[in-house]
This record gives C-alpha cells, structure tokens and sequence, in this order.
C-alpha cells in the first residue's frame, strides 16, 4: 500500500481499494494510501485525474452528488468511515474541508460564520461562543485583522481573508483532520502566501489533505505527495523525492510539464 | 526524448546543452593545442590558446546567467531540475579546464628559451586521455548514458598512474643535473599536475552526469552501486 512515510504508527486516514463513480463512470479506480497523523499530504494530477473525488471520498461529500457511488473504505483512526452506523455528519466534523473558492455564508457576520458549524450541530453554549470564536480565528490567522469588527459581514473581507474565515469555520467544531480542495486557486500571492504558512502552523494540530494544481505549493506545503493520473495513484512518496527523483516516468512527465 | 508542452521552456533547455557542448569543444582542443605548442615550443600557438580561454569565459557567464533566468522562469522540478543544477556545477569544471589549459601555455614562451630534454611522451599521453574523457563525458551527457559516464570515471585512475609515474621519473632526472633543470623540471611538473588535475575535472563532469540521469550522486564513492546503473 502506497503509504506516505508512515512513522511507524498506524495511519490517521486511510484509503484501501478505493473507488468512485459518478453513474458508471469510475474517476478513481482503486486507490490504496495511508496518510500520518499531523502531515500535510498533497494531492496533483491534471483536471480530470480523480483527486478533488479522491479528496471527497474521505469525508463522504462525494456521495452528496446524485449517482455518486464509492466502493473500497476509508479508514479513520482504523475504522471505516463507510460503516452502516456511521453519521456522515458527525464524520464530517472530524473530517473538516476547505473549498476552492471561500465561501462564507453571505447573509452572516464573521463570528457567526466561525459558528456556523457548531449552531449545526448544537455543541455551542453561548458563554463558549466568544471563546471559540477567538480560538478559531487566531488559529485561522485572521482574529488580529478582524477583532474589533466581528459583527461586520462575512461577505465584506478580502478574498484571502474570506478564506481564512472558512478555515476559522472548518476549525471551530475541532476536526483531525482538514481536507482542502484548492484552497489558493482563487487568492493572490499576498494571499496565498499567509494560507501556506498558516497549513505550516496548523501540521502541528492537523492531518491535512490539500489537493492542488499549483505543483510548487505542493512541493512548498507538503510532506508527501501523491501524483494521480486517470483515476489511478500512479506515485506517492516523500515531496522532496517526488520533485527530484520521481520513480515513475508518468509523474516525471507530468511535473515537468512534458504532456502532449 | 519527449519534448516539454511548452516550446520556449523547451528551447532555452536546448539552448543550455548547446552552450555546454560548445564550451566543452572549445576546452577540448584547447587541450590538445597547448600540449602541441608546449611539445613544439610554439609560442604563438600558445598565445592563441590563451586568446580562446576568452570565449570558454564568456560562455561561462552566459550559462550562469540561462540557469539563473530557468530557475526564475520555469521552477525546475525532476530531471529539469538536475540537469540545470549540474549544468551550473559543469560549466565551472570546464572553465577551470580552460584555465588549466592556459597555466601550461603561459609556460611556453619561458621553456624555448632553453633546449628541452624530455620528450613529453607521458604528458602527451595524459593530455590524450584526459580528452577523451572530457569528450566521452559530453556524449554521455547528450545520450544521457550512465556507462560511458562511468568509463569516465574509472579513466581517472590511469591518468593518476602515470603522473605518479613521471613524477618519479622527473625526479630522478633532476637529480642527475641539478644545476641545469630544475627550473624547467618544476615547469613540466607543474604542466603535469595540471593535466592530471584537468583529468579530476572531467572526472567531475561524468559524475555529475550520472546525477542528472540517476538522480544517485557518486562523488567520493566512484561508482554507482550494484543494480543501480
């Protein structure tokens, strides 16, 4: 099993014969990976390979889609996320996720946008509000640009900032782990900048999963890489290696930009 | 070779190789001149020597400075990657093969003063060598051949051999008539050196191309190891 340089211990999410269709098409054909605990693990491949189904799999958001159907498990903490007697809510608290473009809900201020996730799942008490609300935003790197206008919507931060709102959200009901699905692609390089080094700092409480087309992020926050092609894990190993030595001639391709 | 989707990233790689390869041309038969005036004690052909290391030079620079631009310009990753790092390191071997090249011509014009008693079979013999790995380096660089890499390498030895060799043997001449020889016995010892340091040079060049190609570095060990090449 592709395993991204397990320490020794058991995975923090696993993927084992994984697939995923939409209808009969199969987008991800049997994928095995481990990922460790508090890694950043990043997903690239060319549009089309699979990698934000792949990612989507591992909160059961790829279900949410009509005719979206999975086959294979995923395993977190070893037990199977696909398992009849799992809430695919309560999985999704533990499992958070960033989306490519920030979106705040539009019609709520920023504390209660960081709120949005507990309101839902009725675990916010109100004297813990404000408590929880400057957690998840010194967290998210965003309390000391917003903390005296927490009542301001949402919607009116910056693009980058909007971001670091929906990681405060993602953040607030304390998930393992925080998927990301292109979480710059939409941001300047300002921007971008303050969200890679802010996945840095959040490795330390996190596992986390980025799937990006920028390779450069990737090979910038990123202790293992996972090349996809096809539906398939063609690679997956240690960034570093990946970018120098890849061993496969199709990852080598890819990154070096030699797809006709 | 499969070419990169994008064409001026492609053509500056290429163009890169080329200044490489030409630069290593020029050194080779700088080579082969400089022991020629050195064997004839023609000194204008030793000045001419010295005039080509100009263009060895300016290539340098001009490599330097296309590996910089890539580096900023394209990120680099995998084999792209080695092959710029090494082009950076392989452009500085062969310019200081330029160099040594014009430390022996700058020699000439001292040695025609006086009539010269050795008959530079051993010099010759090295610089011989020493060409052919530099050629075969380049080859295997462009070929992206491990093997002939390793030819390379494993020709240092020989090299080092007869210096070691000549080295006794000067000495021992020198010993004979140390009024007169001296002086022009530590010029051909110090041409001998050179040489035999051109040849750690080439030496240089075909490891780094077998970096480029395996992504395994060799220096200090010699060779890959088994079921590596």
């Amino acid at each position: 099993m592709a395993s991204g340089g397990s320490n020794g211990k058991p995975p923090k999410i696993a993927a084992v014969g994984l697939k995923a269709r939409f209808g009969s098409n199969e987008v991800v054909r049997g994928v095995d990976m481990q990922i460790s605990e508090r890694t950043v693990t990043a997903i690239i491949g060319p549009s089309g390979c699979g990698k934000s189904t792949l990612l989507r799999t591992l909160n059961r958001m790829h279900e949410l889609i009509n005719g979206a159907t999975v086959d294979g498990e995923v395993l977190l903490d070893g037990e199977n996320v696909y398992a009849h007697e799992v809430d695919p809510v309560l999985l999704r608290r533990r499992v958070g996720m960033v989306f490519q473009k920030p979106n705040p809900f539009p019609s709520m201020s920023i504390r209660q946008n960081v709120l949005a996730g507990l309101s839902l799942t009725g675990r916010a008490v109100r004297a813990e509000a404000d408590a929880v609300v400057e957690k998840a935003l010194k967290q998210a790197a965003l309390w000391e640009e917003v903390k005296d206008r927490l009542d301001a919507p949402g919607i009116g931060l910056s693009g980058g900032q909007q971001q670091r709102l929906c990681i405060a959200r993602a953040l607030a009901v304390e998930p393992e782990v925080l998927l990301m699905d292109e979480p710059c692609s939409a941001l300047d390089p300002i921007a971008t900048a303050r969200i890679e080094d802010l996945i840095h700092v959040l490795k330390e409480r996190y596992t986390i999963v980025i799937v990006t087309h920028n390779m450069q992020q990737a090979a910038r926050v990123s202790e293992h890489t996972a090349f996809m092609l096809h539906g398939d894990l063609v690679e997956f190993a240690a960034t570093n290696k990946l970018f120098t030595q890849p061993s496969d001639r199709r990852t080598e391709d890819y990154i070096t930009g030699k797809f006709g | 070779m499969t070419g990169h989707i994008d064409r001026n990233y492609e053509a500056q790689l290429d163009e890169l190789r080329q200044r490489l390869m030409r630069m290593a041309a020029i050194v080779e038969s700088m080579i082969g001149t400089a022991i020629r005036a050195l064997v004839d004690g023609n000194v204008e052909l030793a000045k001419e020597t010295i005039r080509r290391d100009r263009s060895v030079n300016r290539l340098e620079l001009e490599a330097d400075s296309l590996c910089t631009e890539i580096l900023a310009r394209w990120q680099p990753v995998a084999s792209d990657l080695r092959f710029v790092t090494i082009a950076l390191k392989m452009v500085t071997d062969l310019e200081r093969i330029g160099d040594l090249a014009v430390n022996i011509c700058e020699r000439v014009p001292d040695m025609v003063e006086r009539p010269q008693p050795w008959d530079f079979k051993a010099i010759e013999s090295m610089a011989d060598v020493v060409r052919g790995m530099i050629h075969d380096a380049i080859e295997a660089f462009v070929t992206a051949d491990t093997d002939r890499a390793q030819g390379v390498i494993d020709r240092d030895e020989e090299v080092d051999e007869i210096y070691h060799t000549m080295f006794r043997d000067l000495v021992a001449t020198m010993k004979e008539n140390p009024g007169t020889l001296v002086r022009d016995g530590i010029h051909v010892l110090s041409v001998a050196k050179w040489v035999e340091r051109m040849a750690d040079h080439s030496t240089n060049l075909a490891e780094q191309v077998v970096f480029m190609v395996k992504g395994k570095d060799v220096r200090h060990i010699g060779k890959l190891p088994d079921g590596a090449r």
